[in-house]
């Protein structure tokens, strides 16, 4: 009874807190979304040019098809995995301490997801002609082929990219009925359209529940679905180095790893700017930082399987390739990617007094996600540059154009999620009492 | 139905009087002991097909398209030194990986044995690219320019390819096609060396042929035969419809 007074009085203190950064507004973040904004225009201005001209302004060539952008787009899916990831399975495994983090992962999910897709369209040659991937009733009736790995992507992506604005959204609706009973401003409206008539009562409540439970399930198996089948996009290919059937499990995790990485740069970011070190606490830096050590372990293993099979069977055309890595013109970029993704994390991580230190877990954060994104341009270009005849190796830099239109694909997603916090309580603020006042889910 | 005509028209079957309805089979025959490597059949692939001329620049990027290119390999140590060539163009391949992995359909097999590729339908994801072991697919990295009296020369028959599309060796199907409307109106089979891509008709050496191969009668049908026969990279399982010759020792 005594804890339970307690937790009632914490209402107002968690409602003040948590709805804080959607009412005041400092000069740095005006400065901050004119900065992004200005990243966006010059990445927009670049893939209008490269749209006008031709894909030719990028560094691509005869035989490298695919680079920078597919890299982009794999290494942008990969991020999508961290909401799907913490929220879905610490969800169904009912992990308590998921509460204060699972709105930032999936909110993260939603918009990285969004900026994966765009960097399909970054790559297409004709990309006003992209809606012939639709399949759409047309005078020819013809269809896309479903043979193909791009068209299973583009239903694998369709499906999660949906999936997981509902499952955003679903957590959401107690939230913005709160909002909308607390602003009177030309927002009120507009959250109580999102809000959908919630009144919090019992049947509402049962509604939402079991919305979720049905839900959370499915969009773990999703998630597993679509980093499988972005995997496939290369292992069903015959490119040496891409044609390994540990593909898709080593993207699934890959793609929570880097994930993970990007959730723990949101935590440490959002718990300094809007001071909550009471809803983020260390607990939760030391939680994610063994998740870390769990999932480069795992990655590790699958990576070691991968070399080591091909090391040991010595086929030539997959040999080029490990060995361009190893030891050839990609060691810089294949060491630095060993290095930041597998052996800084384990060394720091497993340490249980850094993994309290939010400032070092937060820069273990960032060199995973370099690391994995060095490794995703790694899986393309190297096996791409080799192909089996030899007549025709080649090397690859990204262009300035590539580069621009890129750094303007991550301003966007910096600048999404900095407009979210404005609109968005960033801490699932019924989540969090139902956790404080009744220690965990109830019915 | 009009598809059914369509259907059998392309395949040569219909009002077949003369020879077996078995549909045509487009194959090539290149006799490296004959080549030279004279890339010849390079220049005529140009001006037939309406290749893009790269210049200097866009060659060094690797971006040049050359829908036949000569590989040129040197054996032995200088000064007992030999160059090899081998001419390297689209196999043509009957179990292609570039076909499945288009989502658009626009690569895709054509019932006379041809790989075929759909320009109005490429949307540019470069997947067949990539699955091609043979490099043999080519992109437009941008709208094609020809230099001034080279635009005069444009085959009329053959469509100009623009800006984000993948395009490559037709063997030249539109001389096929021509054959095939000749022999189909006069009520018999494409006669061998009937029709002949232009970098088969250019070879001085006479190293490369090409015909039908569903004929029996044809020279290709009987080179394939030859004890000197070997395909390129066989083991990938692909089926190209290239068989190359070459004298061992």
């Amino acid at each position: 009874m005594e804890t339970s007074r307690t937790g009632w009085d914490q209402i107002p203190q968690i409602n003040r807190d948590l709805l804080a950064p959607l009412q005041a507004t400092t000069w740095w973040y005006v400065i901050l979304v004119i900065g992004l904004g200005a990243g966006v225009a010059a990445g927009a201005g670049a893939w209008v040019y490269q749209i006008e001209t031709g894909i030719g302004q990028t560094n691509l060539h005869k035989p490298i098809f695919w680079a920078s952008y597919i890299a982009s787009f794999v290494y942008w899916i990969g991020v999508s995995h961290s909401g799907t990831f913490i929220s879905g399975v610490l969800r169904l495994s009912k992990a308590e301490w998921r509460r204060p983090i699972t709105r930032i992962a999936e909110l993260m999910t939603f918009i990285s997801v969004l900026i994966a897709t765009l960097c399909v369209f970054f790559h297409l040659g004709r990309v006003w002609r992209w809606y012939y991937l639709i399949p759409y009733p047309n005078q020819r009736t013809i269809w896309p082929d479903f043979r193909s790995p791009l068209m299973w992507d583009a239903t694998a992506v369709f499906t999660y990219a949906t999936a997981s604005t509902i499952f955003l959204y679903l957590p959401l609706i107690p939230d913005f009925a709160l909002v909308r009973d607390r602003v009177s401003d030309w927002r009120k409206p507009i959250y109580s359209i999102l809000a959908l008539g919630w009144r919090g009562s019992q049947t509402q409540w049962r509604a939402l529940k079991w919305a979720q439970r049905i839900i959370t399930p499915l969009i773990v198996m999703v998630m597993v679905s679509v980093h499988s089948i972005v995997g496939w996009d290369f292992g069903m290919a015959l490119v040496p180095g891409w044609h390994t059937s540990i593909i898709a499990p080593y993207f699934v995790v890959g793609a929570v790893h880097s994930g993970l990485g990007m959730v723990v740069i949101a935590m440490y970011v959002l718990r300094r700017t809007y001071h909550l070190e009471n809803y983020i606490r260390l607990e939760h830096f030391d939680k994610m930082g063994k998740l870390l050590v769990v999932t480069t372990l795992t990655l590790a293993y699958l990576y070691f399987a991968d070399l080591l099979t091909t090391w040991y069977g010595k086929i030539p055309a997959e040999n080029h390739v490990m060995y361009s890595m190893l030891s050839g013109p990609f060691a810089p970029a294949w060491w630095t990617m060993i290095t930041m993704v597998y052996v800084l994390p384990l060394f720091t991580l497993t340490l249980p007094a850094f993994r309290r230190w939010p400032v070092g877990v937060m820069i273990v954060g960032m060199l995973i996600n370099i690391g994995m994104y060095v490794e995703r341009m790694l899986i393309l270009i190297p096996p791409l540059v080799h192909p089996r005849l030899p007549y025709e190796w080649s090397s690859y830099f990204p262009s300035w154009i590539e580069i621009t239109i890129l750094i303007g694909a991550l301003s966007l997603a910096l600048l999404l999620y900095v407009l979210a916090v404005k609109f968005v309580p960033i801490i699932s603020i019924w989540e969090e009492k139902e956790g404080r006042l009744h220690g965990g889910e109830r019915g | 139905m009009d598809n059914r005509t369509h259907k059998e028209e392309i395949q040569g079957t219909a009002q077949n009087k003369t020879g077996s309805p078995k549909p045509y089979k487009w194959e090539l025959v290149i006799d490296l002991d004959r080549c030279t490597g004279c890339e010849a059949c390079v220049v005529a692939c140009h001006a037939e097909n309406n290749v893009r001329i790269s210049g200097e620049e866009e060659a060094a990027q690797g971006r040049a398209i050359n829908w036949i290119r000569i590989e040129r390999s040197w054996e032995g140590e200088y000064p007992d030194i030999k160059a090899t060539f081998m001419p390297v163009l689209c196999q043509h391949c009957n179990n292609a990986p570039c076909e499945p992995v288009c989502p658009v359909y626009a690569s895709y097999h054509t019932p006379d044995g041809l790989n075929a590729q759909v320009y109005n339908r490429c949307i540019g994801v470069r997947y067949c690219g990539n699955n091609c072991p043979y490099v043999a697919r080519q992109f437009n990295w941008f709208d094609p320019q020809w230099d001034a009296p080279l635009a005069e020369q444009l085959n009329p028959d053959v469509t100009v390819r623009m800006n984000g599309i993948m395009e490559k060796c037709t063997f030249c199907v539109q001389r096929i096609r021509k054959g095939k409307e000749t022999a189909h109106q006069e009520g018999r089979r494409v006669r061998d060396g009937e029709v002949t891509p232009a970098c088969v008709q250019s070879c001085p050496s006479s190293a490369l042929v090409f015909g039908d191969r569903n004929d029996p009668t044809s020279r290709v049908a009987k080179m394939v035969k030859n004890d000197r026969r070997f395909h390129l990279l066989e083991d990938l399982g692909t089926e190209p419809a290239i068989t190359y010759l070459k004298r061992l020792t």
